[in-house]
């Protein structure tokens, strides 16, 4: 490189940081992710409060002494905390990304007690088969739970600075996808099946790839301007 | 790595207050020959520009405007110096700065004074060189270069160029044809069969001596026909 277009460069550099100390403004501090995720929560928790009047406490109580739907609704509830305590971690510059993993755990035992949910069903098929008006509105509650929750936490995350959008979206949409899962347990008029359990995953599988590809665009616009 | 190699080992609490000696010895380790000096003395000045961008960073977000001006100038060679480590190299060195500042710029509400500073700019300055070293990858070099492209040579030969060597044969062929026989015996045998002096003597009974001196007539007179044709061409 010639000398002349070094100094042309170290020109530019002076006149940046002359323009972005020029539009500096007192900025108020990020709260710790923790706080954060804990705020997150809260707000999910007052979703359930708010449907709380419409819950089927009598069949809860019922479902709640049967230990692998007792596990499951523990864990959905464990893996939305942790994924979103993971997402406000990693979305802080200079936090390990091992906090992705932190849900890994809670998210398999979550899954796998679903799945030991749908193998009681085909052993004991007397049990509650929902109908397809069930499944339907067991799947818009999922979705129009988590939408608003996956936005509000998309909406967090971006004050933030996730320098990996699309790894932070997914843990977004897998704590979204698991509160919902975990609000959805007072309200569910049937133990888990086949069906139901296939109703969930695409409900989750669903929130995450829609916050994978929307969310992660959501998340990278701010961080990274495409030049 | 040589750069980030001291700043790794940084202590996790930061000193509280920078005393004046240590701001002079501050100044020179901003720059790339402090930051790598080596051993104890590059620890210590690691150290001080620890403390001493924290700070101003702490300040920068209160609305401190001198102090931000002073800590991004100071950044300028640390990024640069950790987008090399990254394998960042040329020109795209200074895009990476210049893209680590705007994020810098954008980011600095999640800085936690309590924390230190070098890893959170790493963390921002190895995304920024690897989306740009990624951009670099994605796009192929010479397509976009149409002068590349055009003025690069082709490994084969020339259209065209069997046509041309036939013809050159040829004329040369007429060419020796003309020329007296002991002439043309001396040119086919030394000059095209690549026989030795005594083979060909040997062949056409003829004195080495004699074969020397057609050769040399030979081509004398072989040179003079081809360029007259060649000039005879030209006109």
């Amino acid at each position: 490189m010639s000398e002349t277009s070094r100094q042309n460069r170290s020109s530019e550099h002076d006149r940046l940081v002359e323009s972005l100390v020029g539009g500096l403004a007192p900025v108020r501090r990020l709260p710790p992710p923790g706080l954060r995720a804990l705020a997150w929560i809260a707000v999910a928790l007052g979703f359930g409060v708010l449907l709380m009047p419409m819950a089927d406490i009598e069949g809860l109580r019922a479902r709640m002494s049967v230990p692998d739907l007792r596990v499951a609704a523990l864990a959905a509830v464990l893996t939305a905390a942790t994924a979103a305590f993971a997402a406000f971690q990693i979305s802080v510059p200079g936090r390990s990304l091992r906090w992705a993993l932190l849900p890994v755990g809670p998210a398999l035992l979550w899954i796998g007690a679903s799945g030991l949910g749908c193998l009681r069903g085909i052993l004991a098929p007397s049990t509650d088969i929902p109908g397809t008006r069930e499944v339907e509105s067991c799947f818009t509650f999922l979705v129009g739970v988590s939408l608003p929750l996956s936005l509000l936490l998309v909406v967090m995350l971006r004050r933030a600075c996730p320098l990996h959008p699309t790894l932070t979206a997914a843990l977004g949409g897998l704590a979204a996808a698991a509160a919902a899962a975990a609000l959805l347990v007072p309200f569910h008029p049937h133990d888990a099946t086949a069906t139901d359990l296939l109703m969930h995953a695409l409900a989750v599988g669903a929130i995450i790839g829609l916050n994978g590809l929307a969310g992660g665009r959501l998340l990278a616009g701010k961080d990274a301007p495409r030049s | 790595m040589i750069l980030s190699a001291p700043l790794v080992a940084l202590p996790r609490v930061p000193e509280p207050r920078v005393p004046a000696a240590g701001r002079a010895e501050a100044r020179f380790a901003a720059g790339p020959t402090g930051v790598r000096g080596a051993g104890a003395r590059s620890d210590r000045a690691g150290t001080v520009l620890e403390t001493r961008l924290s700070a101003a960073m702490a300040a920068a977000q209160a609305g401190d405007a001198a102090a931000y001006r002073q800590l991004l100038r100071d950044c300028l060679p640390v990024i640069a110096g950790m987008a090399r480590a990254q394998g960042v190299r040329g020109e795209a060195v200074d895009d990476v700065v210049q893209e680590t500042l705007l994020t810098i710029h954008r980011a600095r509400a999640t800085y936690d004074p309590a924390r230190p500073f070098l890893p959170w700019l790493r963390a921002i300055t190895q995304r920024r060189a690897i989306d740009r070293l990624r951009r670099a990858g994605r796009r192929p070099q010479e397509v976009h270069d149409p002068f590349a492209y055009e003025a690069h040579a082709d490994a084969g030969p020339e259209p065209g160029a069997r046509l041309e060597a036939q013809e050159r044969d040829a004329r040369l062929a007429e060419a020796v044809k003309g020329l007296p026989e002991g002439q043309r015996q001396a040119v086919e045998q030394l000059a095209f069969q690549e026989r030795s002096l005594d083979e060909a003597a040997a062949l056409t009974g003829r004195s080495k001596g004699a074969l020397k001196v057609n050769l040399h007539r030979a081509l004398k007179a072989l040179r003079a026909t081809l360029s007259r044709e060649k000039e005879g061409d030209g006109v």
